[in-house]
């Protein structure tokens, strides 16, 4: 019986902005059909890790594989399997909700895209705004459409940060049961949050970054809220020792 | 996906994009316009008593007037990308930067030919100067070419600073000089009659410019937006 290589493997990476390192070696993995939730105080490298498997930042030092491409060299071939919702929505104000999904859905080539636009458009809850300008749309209206755009191209990997930001309880449930779907359908998701009651019932496992670090790992084996906020707590007041 | 199929659909994809937001917002074409009527009106009440000084300077007009409702358009142009961080969802395609970059430069061409087609018919009536000349329009087309290429390749450096509005004529105008020399010349050249020896070697630089410019412009542009 063979073990399925892992969907991400990141060993050594270290990243810099100027002279403050954000990642300090990081080794981490991520197999096929994980739901990984990165956890972390501000400043940890939460976003600074999605970006580089992204393919949107690129890093001084280590080996980054994601879905089976070598980062930075096949960068383009892993672009073609990586969904990203990171904080900006990446949607043309001026363009409407079916304009923004249409011109994507080109750009990624996406097959039959009007039926797939429709279908994801009613999934977000925006079918009845469809062709109003972007600029019109709220936060929450904003995020739902930019899932939608993540999700034209049915990427193998998701890697969302902070995906509930700025969403309403309705928005939130439906973001929700659509990741669950996702995880159903066994697509690997990687997402960053503070928002603990709902990423709970998600998660397969909780990784937590500390400096650059990967301070500790907790499987979720019918964790509860209690029990994953004491964990965390307790991480952070002993974290490991890391060389500034 | 891969392969030049896909390199042209990614082209046409951000082609399209462009013109549509465009179509929506108006917001380039309706800038190049009211620069450009400004300055064909501010130029035709100073020169209004001095007809033959405006024959003489209405070619150097025109591409003044083009090199500042260029960058106008690629200013905007750009900060469109630069809203709800854009360009990042664009980088994030997996296809060749290169189809990004072209997308870009073809829609900024086609704005440039608007506003020019709206222009000169104007321009000629009030300096009464015909501009009826297939060698001019030429001289136009290569211009604009040259001058978008790199525009577009500047305007995507220098859309994250704060200080873009600025620094886009500064760092631009020294490098698509050469440009504007040559169109001037050529325009010149073939709305007075010149022989075409005289003017061969203008529309030379254009050509030369256009090839060698474009072609750095294309293979910089994934170095320029990579993070």
């Amino acid at each position: 019986m063979t073990t399925p290589s892992p969907i991400v493997r990141v060993q050594g990476l270290h990243k810099r902005f100027g002279y403050h390192w954000v990642l300090r070696g990081l080794d981490w993995q991520v197999e096929p059909g994980e739901t990984v939730v990165l956890l972390g105080p501000n400043g940890a490298g939460k976003t600074t890790l999605l970006r580089v498997l992204a393919t949107l930042t690129r890093f001084q030092g280590g080996r980054v594989e994601v879905v089976g491409a070598a980062l930075p060299k096949e960068a383009t071939q892993a672009r073609q399997r990586i969904g990203y919702l990171g904080h900006a929505p990446f949607l043309y104000p001026d363009l409407s909700a079916e304009q923004n999904l249409r011109f994507y859905a080109r750009l990624y080539q996406v097959p039959h895209a009007e039926e797939r636009l429709s279908h994801l458009l009613a999934q977000v809850g925006l079918a009845a705004r469809r062709r109003d300008p972007v600029r019109t749309f709220s936060r929450g209206m904003q995020q739902r459409l930019a899932l939608a755009r993540v999700l034209l191209t049915r990427p193998p990997l998701l890697l969302l940060d902070e995906p509930f930001t700025g969403l309403d309880q309705d928005g939130a449930r439906m973001l929700s049961r659509i990741l669950a779907e996702l995880q159903h359908q066994g697509h690997t998701l990687v997402l960053t949050s503070h928002d603990f009651p709902r990423v709970l019932p998600l998660a397969t496992r909780f990784d937590l970054l500390h400096r650059g670090r990967l301070q500790a790992t907790l499987p979720n084996r019918h964790l509860t809220l209690s029990e994953l906020q004491e964990w965390y707590q307790s991480q952070l007041i002993n974290p490991i020792e890391v060389p500034s | 996906m891969k392969g030049p199929t896909s390199f042209w659909k990614a082209t046409w994809a951000v082609f399209l994009k462009d013109l549509t937001a465009e179509w929506r917002s108006r917001e380039i074409l309706t800038a190049q316009w009211t620069f450009a009527l400004l300055v064909i009106f501010i130029f035709d009440f100073a020169l209004e008593f001095d007809p033959r000084a405006q024959q003489r300077v209405a070619v150097g007009v025109l591409w003044t007037l083009f090199a500042f409702a260029g960058t106008l358009g690629l200013n905007r142009s750009m900060s469109m990308e630069r809203e709800n961080q854009c360009l990042e969802g664009l980088l994030l395609a997996p296809v060749d930067r290169g189809a990004l970059y072209l997308g870009k430069v073809l829609a900024n061409l086609v704005f440039l030919h608007i506003t020019a087609a709206i222009v000169i018919p104007l321009y000629s009536a009030l300096y009464n100067v015909s501009f009826l000349n297939g060698g001019f329009v030429a001289v136009l087309v290569l211009g604009f070419v040259g001058y978008i290429a790199v525009g577009t390749l500047i305007a995507t450096m220098t859309v994250q600073a704060r200080t873009r509005d600025i620094l886009l004529p500064l760092l631009l105008f020294p490098l698509v000089l050469p440009i504007l020399v040559a169109a001037v010349r050529a325009s010149e050249g073939f709305l007075t009659g010149l022989p075409w020896d005289e003017v061969r070697t203008w529309v030379n630089l254009l050509l030369v410019y256009d090839v060698l410019f474009g072609t750095a412009a294309f293979l910089a542009f994934d170095y320029v937006v990579e993070g």
